[in-house]
């Protein structure tokens, strides 16, 4: 990768620990020995997107890929680790420049109706953070409003109306319009089209890539539908339990995916050129962030698992030009 | 050809609200035969959970069943008493929702659960059916059985849960399952474990299963028929291969096409315009029309299922590949 990265992430981790109990606190005074539970919803996790490039996340619930979004956008402080806008790390810029680099980067919300205010008019929802921002002034913001509505394929004719009265895409798009009144460049669409029929899925996807197109836009697109992130990202990262297992362009992800899990997760995805399949099932469960396995996370559910993988978790290491593994397989070889 | 497992001809269910009559399914028909998957593909509100209600009998007021025959291995079921749908309900028929948490009561462990649900039905001892449900539990793939029957629904994880709701719809050995979404809230690994359950029980049981969806993928690999849901009506229905390799109704198409994976990569994903009709005032004819690409004077007029070879029928005045 040549181009420099326009958002990177370099070893951020993300914990997560829950107070205990004033009972508990009691019964520690008391001679007894109760921690706090720390969630590692993040584990060291370094990530460089470079400007107009879409990366795929994809991770199955809890493997802490919201998380990872969130603290992108710098909605989340990381525990450790730290977060570089266009080369410097924004711990280091004035406070000026630090509400810029917050602007630059927004973030597209999974639910579009629990994300939208339900008292405010669509209007002051997409108004409210330029006109707050001095983007624009109040006598130009309906204008604005309406151009940015337009731009998502909306009737500027609605803005009136609150976000009850819209369809489910229509709320994805009131969402979209309002991360991008704004003006940033890095958007984080958080399962942005996971609840949306198909056709309407469609649009919405669509409407991304055109806007990639017009506006130079780079995205960090999350998503657990490996069929939605085929089509749209350069590159595809793949999470489990807090920890990236592999990193690699799209193509080349899914033409030979390197990990057993990434290998497991595209062999369950449903395709519709797959007829009447005998379906195989990956053993066990999604074990719980609060106690993951030792060793390599995916472990109890390898079929190919080593004496090694129960005790040393694999780092994530270059396996050829641009692709990252995290695999005591690799060794091997 | 021997008695279907479920016969529905013409089924018109209706909700009579204050602004009007919603037609939530009008005039569907459909067959299932025993061991058969039937895939119910259609997007919100197309009405495909109404019609898995319908069949169950759970249809509440202000909604009616106003037309139409639900044959269940030849008995008709409109307007069975409520004594009639309890001997079926949970025992020849059972239905596995979208959110395993309506089906389990969260106060009650799970043996309490599924040893009632066997005794409703079976005069057993209360042994006897404790066995039947830690079979039931093994047969959907859930580890150490005994431990679980003594659990709570918050104790299991999502998928879990979502198997112990097929183990007691799998109790009394029904005839027929509605499975209503039951993967869509599932990650994608735990979502393969349920269809591999799913797919193994009908092949050994010879259960038919009818499985309702929006997501055409799923039905390509699990069903051996499809019926395609629109406003109420279904459009399109034939054999899995039939309607997916070779759609004949418009919205079918649109469908297969709005699927990122029938797309070149980075391409515009080929879309349906317009937004599905509010279904309390369809336009009368076509419902697809507005958002048709073939749409013409003759779609005004309401299509009739019109047949293309055995088991395969389109509602449609232009058909795709027909002229």
């Amino acid at each position: 990768m040549t181009a420099k990265p326009i958002i990177e992430l370099r070893g951020v981790s993300k914990h997560f620990t829950k107070r205990l109990s004033l009972t508990a606190r009691i019964g520690n005074l008391l001679g007894g020995r109760s921690m706090p539970q720390t969630v590692r919803a993040v584990d060291d996790v370094s990530l460089a997107i470079t400007k107009g490039e879409v990366v795929g996340l994809v991770g199955e619930s809890g493997c802490g890929k919201s998380t990872l979004g969130r603290i992108a956008v710098g909605l989340h402080a990381p525990t450790a680790g730290d977060r570089h806008w266009q080369g410097k790390s924004v711990l280091s810029l004035s406070p000026s420049e630090r509400r810029a680099v917050q602007l630059a980067g927004q973030m597209i919300f999974q639910d579009a109706y629990a994300s939208l205010n339900p008292r405010l008019r669509v209007a002051d929802i997409i108004g409210e953070a330029p006109l707050a921002h001095g983007l624009i002034t109040a006598a130009a913001e309906g204008e604005y409003v309406g151009a940015m509505m337009q731009r998502v394929g909306l009737d500027p004719s609605l803005a009136h109306r609150y976000p009850h009265q819209f369809s489910g895409g229509q709320r994805a798009r009131i969402g979209i319009a309002r991360a991008l009144a704004v003006r940033p460049e890095f958007l984080v669409c958080d399962e942005a089209v996971a609840a949306l029929d198909v056709s309407i899925q469609a649009q919405v996807i669509n409407l991304f890539l055109a806007l990639r197109g017009d506006l130079g836009l780079t995205y960090l697109f999350i998503s657990h539908d490996l069929g939605v992130v085929r089509h749209i990202a350069d590159r595809v990262v793949i999470m489990y339990l807090g920890r990236v297992v592999e990193a690699a362009p799209t193509e080349a992800f899914f033409a030979s995916p390197n990990h057993p899990y990434a290998k497991a997760l595209i062999a369950e995805v449903p395709r519709l050129d797959v007829r009447r399949k005998n379906f195989v099932a990956v053993t066990g469960e999604i074990p719980s962030p609060l106690a993951p396995p030792r060793g390599c996370h995916f472990h109890p559910r390898c079929p190919h698992v080593m004496p090694k993988c129960r005790i040393e978790a694999p780092s994530l290491r270059v396996i050829a030009p641009d692709r990252f593994s995290a695999c005591h397989l690799n060794d091997q070889t | 050809m021997n008695v279907p497992t479920l016969a529905v001809e013409g089924l018109r269910t209706h909700f009579f609200a204050r602004h009007g009559v919603l037609k939530a399914v009008d005039d569907v028909s459909f067959e299932v035969h025993a061991g058969q998957v039937l895939g119910l593909v259609g997007e919100s509100g197309s009405g495909k959970s109404i019609t898995g209600f319908s069949v169950m009998g759970l249809i509440d007021p202000p909604g009616r069943i106003t037309g139409g025959r639900i044959c269940f291995k030849g008995q008709d079921l409109v307007g069975a008493t409520e004594a009639q749908w309890r001997q079926l309900r949970g025992n020849r028929i059972a239905m596995v929702f979208q959110d395993p948490m309506m089906t389990l009561n969260p106060v009650l462990r799970i043996d309490t659960q599924m040893i009632e649900a066997v005794r409703a039905h079976a005069n057993v001892s209360h042994a006897t059916a404790r066995d039947r449900a830690r079979e039931a539990l093994v047969q959907v793939g859930i580890p150490s059985p005994d431990e679980r029957l003594a659990a709570y629904p918050h104790q299991f994880s999502g998928g879990m849960r979502q198997r112990v709701a097929i183990a007691i719809a799998i109790l009394n050995k029904p005839d027929l399952i509605i499975a209503d979404e039951p993967t869509t809230a599932l990650d994608v690994t735990i979502q393969g474990q349920i269809l591999f359950e799913m797919q193994k029980l009908c092949r050994q049981t010879g259960t038919a299963l009818i499985w309702i969806t929006h997501d055409l993928s799923i039905i390509a690999g699990l069903a051996d028929a499809i019926c395609v849901m629109y406003a109420g009506r279904i459009v399109e229905q034939g054999a899995t291969d039939a309607v997916l390799d070779a759609p004949l109704h418009p919205y079918t198409q649109g469908l297969l096409g709005s699927v990122p994976s029938a797309n070149r990569r980075g391409e515009p994903l080929r879309q349906i315009r317009g937004m599905t009709p509010a279904p309390i005032k369809l336009p009368p004819g076509c419902a697809f029309r507005e958002r048709c690409d073939y749409a013409s004077e003759q779609c005004v007029a309401r299509p009739a299922m019109t047949s293309f070879g055995p088991a395969r029928s389109v509602r449609c005045h232009h058909p795709i590949g027909a002229q």
